[in-house]
């Protein structure tokens, strides 16, 4: 009887186990049978308010459900008629004048209007709002200080609906990236009647983003939120393109670990991946057919250096530490050829504009400066400490740098991990000598990348000061004629602070992917900007497994 | 035993409240708050959300507030998902932390007693090394390692379950169970055996087995009882600890449960959803305690007999 029940039970546990299997059909199966894209959104979404969101997988979201007055081009980014079926841009450049097109409507199938903007970027602009992303509005007349409370009468900020159907906003000078503002999620229009059903015009808490009560202006409806479990989107009844939207719906999960992630691609639970371990690339790129996508994006990762600490005061100093670094190799092995070297602040082909190299690895350089800046051979040398975010990544380039220094140069560097909240609190109360930094556009112009270094700017925090850059990037790019002279002028600029040295640079972003075989109209571009309204599926495409 | 009951009520009440004291104190107390991030945030920004969120208020101020809304039973907004509450995250988490909690501890009880049993009816033999060896490797073995094995094995290369998600395939809890409930699997087989080897050499065994009773009515109907009563103990801090443990499992699984937020909060300075999930979950371990000791109390005729006695 024992010996019975001893086999029965381990028996029973694999009958259990084997009932509840065979699955069959995967995700991927079902999703292109019926139609919807399953997409690893890598992160619950913090909200759904485009006034009040900040982050990357809020902007999946936020833009599948919102429309801007002009959308990016998936492949070229350029800008198109969105909600606005044209525009028009006055001779000096500071007054656009939207015509909001007639068949544009929100998801209950009323008609868009011209003051449901000025009326939402009141809101966003609103102090008591307290929108992140207020300045993104800044370029318009007014709206700063309306930010600041310096001026209370929304009036007088250069939004006006001339009729239902026509815009006007007038800026405080020639903005050539504004058009691209109008594709960020800051600038879209909420539908006003929704949100005061709710609370309050500037409140941030109300729940109007819920299914069943938001009210959106995009290609998709949201159709069920369950919190960190999965985001469903469906085509929408009555966005004015509708016919042009292939997918009828879309799934977002948020996958915050990136090796699950990986795995649910390969199990075929998802069709397309938010990033890609690390050390399963080499892997996908031998393969046939690759699901792996990789593409320039429009990100630099560098080191931000404290110019008020010693040593790095000294700009021989920062110097030969930048000379000193091999910039190539650190992107061939440590990150696998995933980044590209970066010899200054701006990304390359920023819409045009290159950066200028001013520097590349020169050993012997490097200790010359060295030597100038008075620790020949790093004799004397008083220390230097790198601090990061804790994450794997970073602690694998700062030990690259540190042993690249110590080969190089004969200094001694410390490297230390602080916790996110802590290294953001030591960023912004520079307390560092050098300390871990990534800088990610919100719209592709040099302009996003050289304001940082403007003196007292926000997010400058190397004590770097310098009123002929401020002078050029504040005063004379923005009244430059031309894209050219604008271009030309950012390149002075450029040159100068990456002379003075006051971060070091290392390498430039790429966006990675896992993307299914069976979806198309995912075009890379540098913001890694995905406008779901273009992507079709097309079943019956298999993903290869194995290994060439 | 109502008395026993109540004066242990009593005492979890001043546990709760320095619970409460402490972790508002001390998460306000780490650098960096909840709207620091990597881009610079404009002063006037960081007023006017201070003051949504009363961060603006003298700090004592902000305890007795909080206090206050904790007295009837509101945890405050969040501050990393504005627009949700952190009653409302903490009753969307909670089903599926405790289902997942309740599938692992099952798994655990059914496969650890067998193994403790199993091993205890023949000790220091190989049907005692061998679940026992075993157990001493789910002991060691952390869920981080044992869940992407087990998806690799069952997920990837026999493609029998799926390897994420919870209740959106067939299956798909299969997995995150086992994993969570291993460990437990492991602590629950050792301590059956250990109770189980006491019973066995008790005096009504020897009697039981001297009136010529099958070996498992030994087992099932006499010995058991009394064999599993350390397991018992073991069970409400067990539960607890699944429910504030399965942070792990969770993210290996994709799983919308309870662990992800806590951790999370804690990571992005969400001070009330950190309040909320610690206050929450600490009056829970006390509850879960309370229950184990009162079953325990229950199975072991001689604290019942001291209850009976004191009562």
């Amino acid at each position: 009887m024992m010996r019975l029940f001893q086999s029965l039970v381990p028996a029973s546990v694999l009958v259990v186990l084997l009932t509840a299997c065979g699955s069959g059909e995967s995700n991927v199966e079902s999703g292109n049978r019926e139609g919807y894209l399953h997409y690893g959104n890598g992160a619950e979404p913090q909200g759904l308010d485009p006034q009040v969101v900040t982050g990357v997988p809020e902007n999946h979201i936020v833009r599948a459900l919102f429309e801007g007055l002009a959308v990016k081009n998936p492949k070229t980014l350029e800008p198109e008629p969105g909600v606005a079926e044209r525009w028009e841009i006055s001779e000096d450049g500071t007054v656009y004048t939207f015509y909001i097109n007639p068949k544009a409507k929100w998801s209950n199938g009323e008609a868009m209007t011209a003051s449901d903007y000025v009326w939402s970027w009141n809101r966003a602009l609103h102090p008591d709002t307290g929108s992140l992303y207020a300045y993104m509005l800044y370029p318009i007349i007014n709206s700063e200080a309306y930010s600041k409370r310096e001026i209370t009468d929304f009036n007088e900020v250069g939004v006006k609906a001339l009729d239902d159907q026509t815009l006007q906003v007038t800026l405080n000078a020639p903005t050539p990236y504004f058009l691209q503002l109008m594709d960020h999620y800051s600038s879209f229009a909420v539908h006003p009647e929704t949100l005061l059903k709710h609370g309050k015009m500037t409140d941030r808490f109300t729940p109007w983003t819920r299914v069943g009560s938001i009210v959106s202006n995009g290609p998709f409806t949201l159709e069920e939120w369950s919190l960190n479990r999965r985001i469903i989107i469906k085509k929408s009844e009555h966005y004015w393109d509708r016919d042009n939207v292939a997918l009828n719906g879309v799934y977002f999960y948020p996958t915050e670990n990136v090796v699950s992630e990986e795995r649910m691609f390969r199990a075929e639970q998802l069709h397309y991946t938010a990033v890609v371990p690390l050390d399963k690339i080499p892997d996908y790129r031998t393969r046939e057919n690759s699901p792996y996508v990789q593409s320039p994006y429009l990100g630099t990762y560098y080191y931000l250096v404290n110019t008020d600490r010693p040593p790095v005061d000294n700009v021989l100093v920062r110097q030969a530490l930048s000379y000193a670094l091999d910039r190539d190799k650190l992107t061939r092995t440590v990150l696998q050829d995933t980044a590209i070297a970066a010899y200054s602040i701006t990304p390359p082909d920023t819409l045009g504009y290159n950066p200028p190299k001013l520097f590349s690895y020169d050993p012997n350089k490097a200790r010359d400066l060295l030597a100038e800046a008075g620790y020949p051979n790093g004799e004397g040398w008083p220390g230097l400490e790198i601090i990061y975010n804790t994450q794997e990544a970073h602690r694998k380039i700062a030990v690259a740098v540190q042993q690249m220094w110590k080969k190089e140069l004969n200094i001694d560097i410390t490297i230390a991990n602080q916790e996110w909240k802590v290294y953001l609190n030591s960023v912004s109360q520079r307390e560092f000598q050098v300390a871990r930094r990534g800088w990610i556009g919100d719209y592709v112009d040099p302009n996003n990348f050289l304001d940082l270094f403007i003196t007292d700017g926000g997010n400058n925090n190397t004590g770097y000061a310098n009123d002929i850059y401020d002078e050029i990037i504040l005063e004379r790019a923005p009244k430059a004629k031309t894209r050219e002279a604008r271009y030309s002028l950012f390149t002075e600029a450029e040159t100068m602070m990456m002379n003075d040295m006051p971060i070091i640079p290392i390498y430039t972003y790429t966006s990675k992917h896992l993307i299914h075989p069976s979806v198309e109209g995912i075009y890379p571009n540098l913001m890694d900007s995905l406008n779901l309204k273009y992507v079709t599926l097309h079943p019956g495409r298999r993903l290869d497994t194995e290994s060439k | 035993m109502v008395r026993f009951i109540l004066w242990r009520l009593l005492q979890a009440i001043p546990v709760i409240f320095v619970v409460i004291t402490a972790t508002f104190f001390l998460v306000r107390s780490a650098p960096g708050g909840p709207f620091d991030s990597e881009k610079a945030v404009l002063p006037e920004v960081k007023r006017a959300l201070e003051a949504q969120y009363k961060l603006d208020l003298p700090l004592h101020e902000q305890y007795v507030a909080y206090l206050g809304d904790l007295s009837s039973g509101d945890l405050g907004p969040s501050f990393k998902y504005p627009g949700r509450s952190v009653n409302e995250i903490l009753s969307s988490g909670l089903p599926v932390t405790a289902e997942l909690g309740l599938y692992a501890l099952t798994f655990a009880l059914f496969v650890g007693v067998l193994a403790g049993v199993f091993a205890a009816l023949k000790p220091n033999t190989r049907q005692d090394f061998i679940p026992m060896g075993m157990a001493m490797i789910g002991i060691c073995m952390p869920s981080f390692l044992l869940g992407p094995l087990l998806v690799l094995v069952f997920g990837i290369y026999l493609d029998w379950l799926p390897i994420a998600g919870w209740g959106d395939l067939p299956g798909d809890k299969i997995l995150p169970s086992i994993t969570l409930g291993s460990a437990y699997a492991a602590y629950i087989a050792r301590l059956s055996r250990a109770g189980m080897l006491e019973i066995l050499s008790q005096d009504y065994i020897r009697t039981a087995r001297a009136k010529g009773l099958p070996e498992w009515q030994v087992v099932t109907q006499h010995a058991l009882r009394g064999g599993l009563i350390p397991v018992i103990a073991f069970l409400g801090p067990a539960f607890a600890g699944l429910l504030a443990g399965s942070f792990v499992v969770e993210t290996i699984f994709q799983i919308p449960g309870l662990g992800r937020f806590y951790v999370q909060a804690a990571f992005n300075r969400d001070y009330t959803m950190i309040l909320g999930t610690t206050v929450f979950l600490s009056t829970l371990i006390v509850f879960f305690n309370l229950i184990s000791d009162v079953i325990a109390a229950w199975l072991n005729p001689r604290l019942r007999a001291q209850f009976k006695g004191g009562a």
